[in-house]
């Protein structure tokens, strides 16, 4: 009960920002040259004049830009999100279809992240200065200042070009009509290379972050004591020093959930994966602004729902923190 | 032009160039012998995808690499280029031109099983090509009605004459024909089958799932004797380039489409055997880049200034260095591809002459400042294409050379088009002419007056010639094949020295294709085409 009423008041508090937010962007895209009507002649190649006012009125864009924006606020609070230009449909079922790739995408690059960010952070921290810390921490560096999408086509010249062990982009194999397991693993197959090309750059950072927290938690004066009374070193990395270096990096997943969804177009264009971020790229060239609107809100509702568990992650990794501050 | 900076790319251009000749040369080998072989999935690359696949409601390449396959038009055109018929069987102009009758295939059925019948055209000519379809409402501007005497007659009435070689070179891109019994109930452009398109075509539609993949497969009923060969047709979605050329190594795709990769990885592909990378089967879909002048801009509106800037520019350097064997020099608004319209080079040139060129700008009273710049010009280029973007930046530097500094301003497709043709704010701008195998579809409107404000690709230049406003309607409506072609010849000679835009570069589209296609690249509009003979070796 004390969870769901303090996630009512975070929801009510974000509801501000939100519409802020909305509006914003809103009127951002106003400033951008061109409607939904000129990104459609250009797609198709032309088109006269008659059917460009028809387009217009057809899409609603005859109207007035605080018209325009008041009719999206008074839908919005009706929960109804609009019609997407694009794709002919509820913004709500284009989202709903686009946003399980991306879950699963940001999902599985987080919990691959964090978790290689942590063993190696930890390595890096016991050897501090040798070898084993050298060639994580130039790593780490390596991979943190590659551009994703360069990395993506590496990775599917070499695993799929030339090794061809795994598929080169797609979301599951079109050729075989597969279900149950067999399904899950196909499309497990094809998020390896993404999962692996997103994660990497998340991977450096918590790698540092890690190292860094460990290296400050060792020297802190309980440490001594834990070793002052005998426990052997592994148990006092695991239960003295883990538990409290933790906290920083806790904090980063909350902060990362929202650029790891922008960060997603460049890898979701690159190997083809249906997913929220190209969504939205296609969604600002198309100038199709209730489908980016939607998008956004969505995204923000993601990102509060994430930061949302990191809170009650610290409560119970620090008991000093309670839920109830 | 200092040439030093472009050395490397010149060098690897013309290595490349090499490859791509041996394999145009020789694109189909030896297999004419092969007997076809049923079954086979062909993987297709589709980069962007549109708002709908019907091709009676959109006339653009990213409808017919899809909706093409599925639903057919009344005409085609042949391995030479000639009109051959598809649902229509044969057709006749009365001598007044008003007047153009179809007769139609027998016993063509809709994917659904219903008869395909003359009231099906007489429905779609009306409802969509003369109302929504994209030139197609130019086209059709002076149709009056269609008239179905009989279930297999279709008896087009036009207000003016209109030519039978104009309306049968215009109909394989604008003649797609939609089954009036799914559409004449509700509005049109929301219709359900616009995403699931029901034709008459060798492909049946399965399913689209939207930014993934699109399935189409063999039709058992095709009105074509043993055809189609394929069991399926598959078109996946990538929107990145790179990937795209990774999947096609990878075996994932077998064909991309129109210059669907980046030009580097074009020249690669060549050089594998695996593939044939070749301009064949695109000669339908030439296009010449552009330079459009504001004449708002009173230096611009000086013709020297216009010639000025023509002869400063060098375009076979341009071409040999950044576009190899893919593009040709342009002479004018019909390309050397349209064999019944294209005048010659005889027409009124601008070879690359820095010296003239300096000479006309001092002639029109532009002198040099103390920092050695005449004037500054703003540089929109549209952002399709790679040769648009290398293309702007060259004309920058060549400018810079001759004292006309150039200012480049980029936008997306919606914002270039806003830009340039509603907003005029604009000085220069280059971007693609289509020529779309005549030039009263859609070329003639990027010099006639009178276009209304905010259509994109035409004439918003604040330019009107009345001579060349004459030649362009007389020409729209004259019968004669023979007079129509000098009509054009005289068209381009006066807009050629008159220079309200100026089309130096004539360029193909590339296709990439796998050398286990058989029966590809057979007519000059092959993508677009129905691909009811093509099949896949083992």
């Amino acid at each position: 009960m004390r969870i769901l009423s303090l996630a009512g008041r975070r929801l009510a508090a974000s509801i501000p920002t939100l519409i802020l937010i909305l509006i914003g962007v809103f009127l951002l895209l106003q400033f951008a040259p061109g409607d939904t009507v000129d990104a459609m002649m250009a797609q198709m190649g032309g088109g006269d004049a008659a059917t460009a006012r028809q387009l217009r009125q057809f899409y609603g864009l005859d109207l007035s830009v605080p018209a325009q924006l008041g009719n999206y606020l008074w839908r919005l609070v009706r929960f109804d999100l609009g019609f997407s230009s694009i794709y002919g449909k509820p913004v709500a079922t284009v989202i709903a279809e686009r946003l399980p790739p991306t879950i699963l995408l940001m999902t599985a690059s987080l919990s691959f992240a964090f978790f290689f960010g942590l063993v190696f952070g930890v390595i890096a921290a016991r050897g501090v200065n040798k070898w084993p810390d050298t060639i994580i921490s130039t790593l780490g560096l390596i991979f943190y200042a590659t551009p994703s999408f360069w990395f993506g086509l590496m990775a599917i010249v070499v695993f799929s070009v030339y090794l061809q062990w795994l598929p080169p982009g797609g979301f599951e194999d079109i050729g075989l009509v597969q279900t149950g397991i067999w399904r899950t693993l196909d499309i497990a197959q094809h998020l390896i290379l993404p999962t692996l090309t997103l994660g990497l750059i998340f991977l450096a950072i918590y790698l540092r972050i890690m190292r860094a927290s460990m290296l400050e938690v060792l020297n802190l004066d309980f440490v001594r004591t834990a070793r002052a009374k005998g426990l052997d070193e592994t148990r006092v990395i695991v239960r003295h020093v883990l538990r409290n270096a933790l906290l920083p990096m806790v904090t980063l997943i909350g902060l990362q959930a929202g650029t790891m969804l922008g960060g997603s177009v460049v890898v979701e264009s690159v190997f083809s994966l249906p997913g929220l971020g190209r969504l939205a790229y296609e969604s600002v060239v198309q100038r199709d602004l209730n489908t980016l609107l939607g998008i956004i809100f969505v995204s923000a509702l993601v990102v509060i729902a994430v930061n949302f568990v990191v809170d009650i992650l610290y409560a119970r990794l620090d008991p000093r923190i309670s839920t109830e501050a | 032009m200092d040439t030093k900076r472009f050395e490397i790319t010149r060098r690897a251009a013309l290595m490349t160039s090499a490859a791509i000749a041996a394999n145009v040369i020789n694109p189909m080998r030896a297999f004419a012998q092969e007997t076809p072989r049923k079954g086979g999935v062909f993987f297709v690359h589709y980069g962007a995808e549109q708002r709908q696949l019907n091709p009676s409601l959109q006339a653009s390449t990213g409808v017919y690499i899809i909706g093409g396959k599925i639903q057919e038009n009344l005409v085609d055109l042949d391995a030479n280029g000639q009109s051959v018929g598809v649902l229509a069987e044969s057709w006749e102009a009365s001598p007044d031109g008003k007047t153009i009758t179809f007769k139609l295939r027998k016993g063509v059925t809709w994917h659904d099983g219903k008869p395909f019948t003359s009231a099906d055209v007489q429905f779609t000519a009306m409802n969509m090509w003369k109302k929504i379809l994209n030139y197609g409402t130019t086209l059709q501007l002076f149709l009056t009605a269609v008239d179905t005497p009989d279930p297999l007659t279709a008896v087009f009435r036009y207000e003016r004459p209109m030519p039978l070689n104009l309306l049968l070179r215009a109909l394989p891109d604008l003649g797609y024909v939609s089954a009036k019994h799914l559409y004449e109930n509700g509005d049109i452009r929301q219709n359900p089958h616009n995403l699931a398109p029901v034709g008459t075509g060798p492909f049946k539609f399965v399913q689209y799932e939207r930014g993934q993949y699109i399935i189409a497969e063999r039709n058992p009923n095709y009105w074509r004797p043993n055809a189609p060969y394929l069991d399926r047709i598959v078109w996946r979605v990538i929107t990145d380039r790179s990937a795209a050329a990774a999947q096609m190594e990878a075996g994932q795709l077998h064909y991309s489409p129109f210059s669907g990769l980046t030009i580097s990885d074009m020249a690669r592909l060549a050089k594998d055997k695996r593939f044939i990378v070749s301009t064949k089967g695109n000669e339908g879909n030439a296009r010449t880049n552009t330079i459009e002048f504001n004449f708002r801009r009173k230096e611009i509106s000086d013709i020297r200034v216009r010639r000025a800037i023509a002869h400063a520019i060098n375009v076979p350097f341009f071409i040999e260095n950044f576009l190899g064997d893919f593009a040709k020099i342009g002479t004018g608004p019909i390309p050397s591809t349209s064999t019944d319209f294209y005048p010659g080079p005889d027409t009124p040139q601008y070879p690359y002459d820095k010296a003239l060129a300096t000479k006309l700008l001092d002639e029109a009273g532009f002198k040099k400042g103390a920092d050695g710049t005449r004037f500054s010009l703003r540089l929109l280029p549209a952002p399709w294409g790679e040769d648009v973007s290398l293309w702007a930046t060259f004309v920058q530097q060549a400018l810079g050379e001759v004292g006309i500094k150039v200012d480049i301003v980029r936008n997306d497709g919606g914002g270039f088009l806003r830009q340039v043709y509603n907003d005029w704010n604009f000085d220069l701008a280059t971007g693609w002419h289509q020529y779309r195998s005549d030039p009263a579809v859609s070329t003639t409107v990027w010099y006639r007056s009178g276009q209304p404000k905010g259509a994109p690709w035409t004439n918003q230049w604040g330019w009107q010639d009345p001579a060349v406003d004459k030649v362009i309607d007389d020409a729209a409506t004259e019968l004669d094949p023979v007079k129509r072609k000098a009509l054009y010849a005289e068209f381009v000679k006066r807009v050629n020295t008159e220079l309200p835009l100026w089309m130096p570069i004539e360029q193909i589209f590339v296709t990439v294709i796998s050398a286990k296609a058989r029966n590809h690249s057979n007519t000059p509009r092959w993508g677009s085409s129905s691909w009811h003979d093509l099949w896949l070796a083992e």
